[in-house]
């Protein structure tokens, strides 16, 4: 598998030295350089470090893509404010698609607490959260096994580091949810204003990032902001990417390349192509919470403006091939599915709206909807984006939009046929959904009269 | 040392120990199996907060178990990217070993079977979280080995 990781130029960032071969233990993390940068930025002013974030124009792979040194600026210097400042790292990847946080925990498990360290001399914090989701038991025994080392190795100094496990909530992943959940609290969002850099844990100044992007900080410091910042695709979309390439591909896995490859090079080249000699129908690009890409804009650059420009998202670099076997309103039932299943209640148009997506998609694939339905759920999309405290209900939105604007032609046909024209042999016929597994209290047969 | 000093500890590691609710829920739900109303209020008297706090928190939570489940868990990712490949077949064939629909617990509470969301594991498919431990892989073909295995350790 090793030849298809390699090949570009310049080699991996944030898996370099762990393509073969884990690197799990300090010794050799060591032996690639480890704990060098942690050094070097321990040496310098923490303006400057931040200023080399800033500089390199790293951006949060979690999703938002915002850039990380400006959000590490952002944090009050102590002398201003008379709280402990926190950095929380978000290991609580759940979003359908997205396994690249877990590689990097397990490969690179040193690599992830240098940058925490690195980034929390940066915006002089004593304190690092990792949240880290409640389903990954091996991942989070990899993590502690390397604090525990790195401590023990004296290289935390005054910083202690506390890896925090979640307990099953993809609405976790959201920043403010986070804190809510870290504060010993259900994961519901709060409001913003006041944003975490000012009022997070514990109402005190919040640095919140992504896996990847911290494991990228002292890749940052090693080769310089100008070098950093000449990656992938300039000015915006600098450095490499984790890719998550998944789905009806020959060699799916976790590739790192650089930013601006194209999804038609990670599937074909990389990925060996669809097997079975199967068409490609759509791809689920940058994960389940933004529009699907169709085979025509294949070519489009893997960078934020490039991608932005044809309506699309970077994401957390989902790329989940789908093949003409499966069927446009099952894909986008099962995902509306999801979001139902995570929605955690707070917001009336996303709690509402998401159980309003399932039931349209369930009408369609069953044929029981009508023509006049389909610009009704477009219009609910509309009523649920942008009307929530977070974008949960959007991302469920955009998605199932998508599908429909992009491949109404495959809705109508539903209708046409009183159902499903795949029948049974769609990959994803009678996908079971966790949604409907829910205990409800059993109603009385009889009721007493 | 009694379970509520082992769950102070853990509330000691936060600057407030009410952001230790999910670890020491978590260790609860080790001991008993599930998290019976004792073990919540166990949670409670460490932590300071009330029974009816800890269950409004473990009740958001999918990995907590309000009811009695089996000794070993079965959890089956359903979501798109391993659904694309042959997730329902594989949920289907642990239907078939077990006798038992998603959701369910066998007779003898011996197993509880689930369908999850996006485990994370989505260039291994289908992941199996076999008491929350990841099966990459895994075929229909690959359940009634599982299903023995488990059943084996007890």
């Amino acid at each position: 598998m090793a030849e298809t990781t390699i090949g570009f130029e310049p080699p991996a960032v944030v898996l370099a030295g762990a393509i073969e071969e884990p690197l799990t233990d300090l010794a050799s993390y060591r032996a690639v350089g480890g704990y060098a940068q942690l050094e070097k930025a321990r040496a310098m002013s923490p303006q400057d470090v931040t200023e080399l974030l800033i500089q390199s124009n790293l951006r949060g792979r979690g999703g938002a893509f915002f850039p990380t040194g400006r959000k590490a600026s952002f944090i009050p210097t102590p002398d201003k404010v008379a709280k402990p400042i926190y950095l929380t790292v978000n290991a609580d990847e759940s979003e359908p698609g997205t396994f690249k946080d877990r590689e990097i925990m397990l490969r690179v498990p040193h690599r992830l607490l240098e940058g925490c360290l690195i980034a929390a001399y940066a915006i002089a914090s004593k304190h690092v959260f990792i949240y880290i989701r409640g389903e990954y038991s091996r991942e989070y025994e990899v993590l502690e096994a390397a604090r525990v080392e790195a401590a023990g190795a004296g290289l935390m100094g005054d910083v202690t580091i506390t890896i925090h496990r979640g307990a099953g909530a993809y609405i976790c992943g959201e920043e403010t949810a986070l804190l809510e959940s870290l504060e010993g609290k259900r994961g519901q969002p709060r409001s913003k204003p006041p944003f975490p850099a000012i009022q997070g844990l514990y109402a005190s100044p919040t640095l919140i990032n992504n896996v990847e992007t911290i494991t990228n900080v002292p890749k940052v410091l090693e080769l310089g902001a100008q070098e950093y910042a000449q990656l992938g695709a300039p000015p915006d979309s600098t450095g490499t990417r984790v890719w998550c390439l998944s789905g009806n591909v020959a060699r799916p896995g976790a590739y790192e390349t650089p930013h601006g490859i194209t999804a038609r090079h990670l599937i074909y080249e990389i990925g060996g192509g669809l097997p079975e000699g199967r068409e490609l129908k759509a791809v689920m690009i940058g994960g389940s919470s933004f529009p699907v890409m169709t085979p025509d804009e294949l070519d489009t650059p893997l960078d934020a403006n490039a991608l932005g420009a044809v309506g699309l998202f970077i994401g957390s670099g989902v790329v989940t091939v789908i093949d003409d076997r499966t069927c446009a309103v099952q894909f986008a039932l099962r995902v509306a599915q999801f979001y139902m299943h995570e929605s955690c209640g707070k917001c009336t148009p996303c709690r509402v709206g998401t159980r309003w997506l399932v039931q349209f998609m369930q009408a369609v694939e069953d044929g029981t909807a009508s023509e006049n339905d389909f610009d009704t759920v477009l219009d609910v999309c509309d009523r649920i984006i942008g009307k929530c405290l977070c974008v949960l209900g959007d991302s469920a939105a955009m998605h199932v939009a998508s599908w429909i604007t992009k491949f109404r032609d495959e809705f109508r046909s539903h209708l046409e046929h009183g159902g499903c024209p795949f029948g049974a042999d769609s990959s994803l016929a009678n996908l079971f959904a966790p949604v409907d597994q829910h205990h409800h209290t059993p109603v009385p047969q009889e009721v007493p009269v | 040392m009694s379970l509520v000093s082992e769950l102070r500890a853990i509330g000691e590691q936060y600057p407030e120990s009410r952001s230790a609710i999910l670890p020491a829920l978590r260790l609860a739900q080790e001991r008993y199996g599930w998290l019976p109303p004792e073990a919540l209020v166990e949670v409670a008297e460490a932590l300071d907060v009330t029974p009816a706090y800890c269950m409004s928190v473990a009740s958001f939570y999918d990995l907590f178990q309000l009811e009695r489940a089996g000794e070993h868990m079965v959890e089956v990712c359903t979501n798109v990217c391993c659904g694309l490949v042959n997730a329902q077949a594989v949920l289907e064939a642990f239907e078939r070993e077990l006798g038992i629909a998603p959701g369910e617990t066998t007779a003898d509470g011996s197993v509880t079977l689930r369908a999850a969301e996006c485990l994370g594991g989505c260039s291994t498919p289908t992941i199996v979280a076999v008491d929350h431990r990841y099966r990459q892989s895994v075929t229909p073909e690959d359940v009634p080995a599982i299903v023995r295995e488990m059943r084996v350790n007890g």
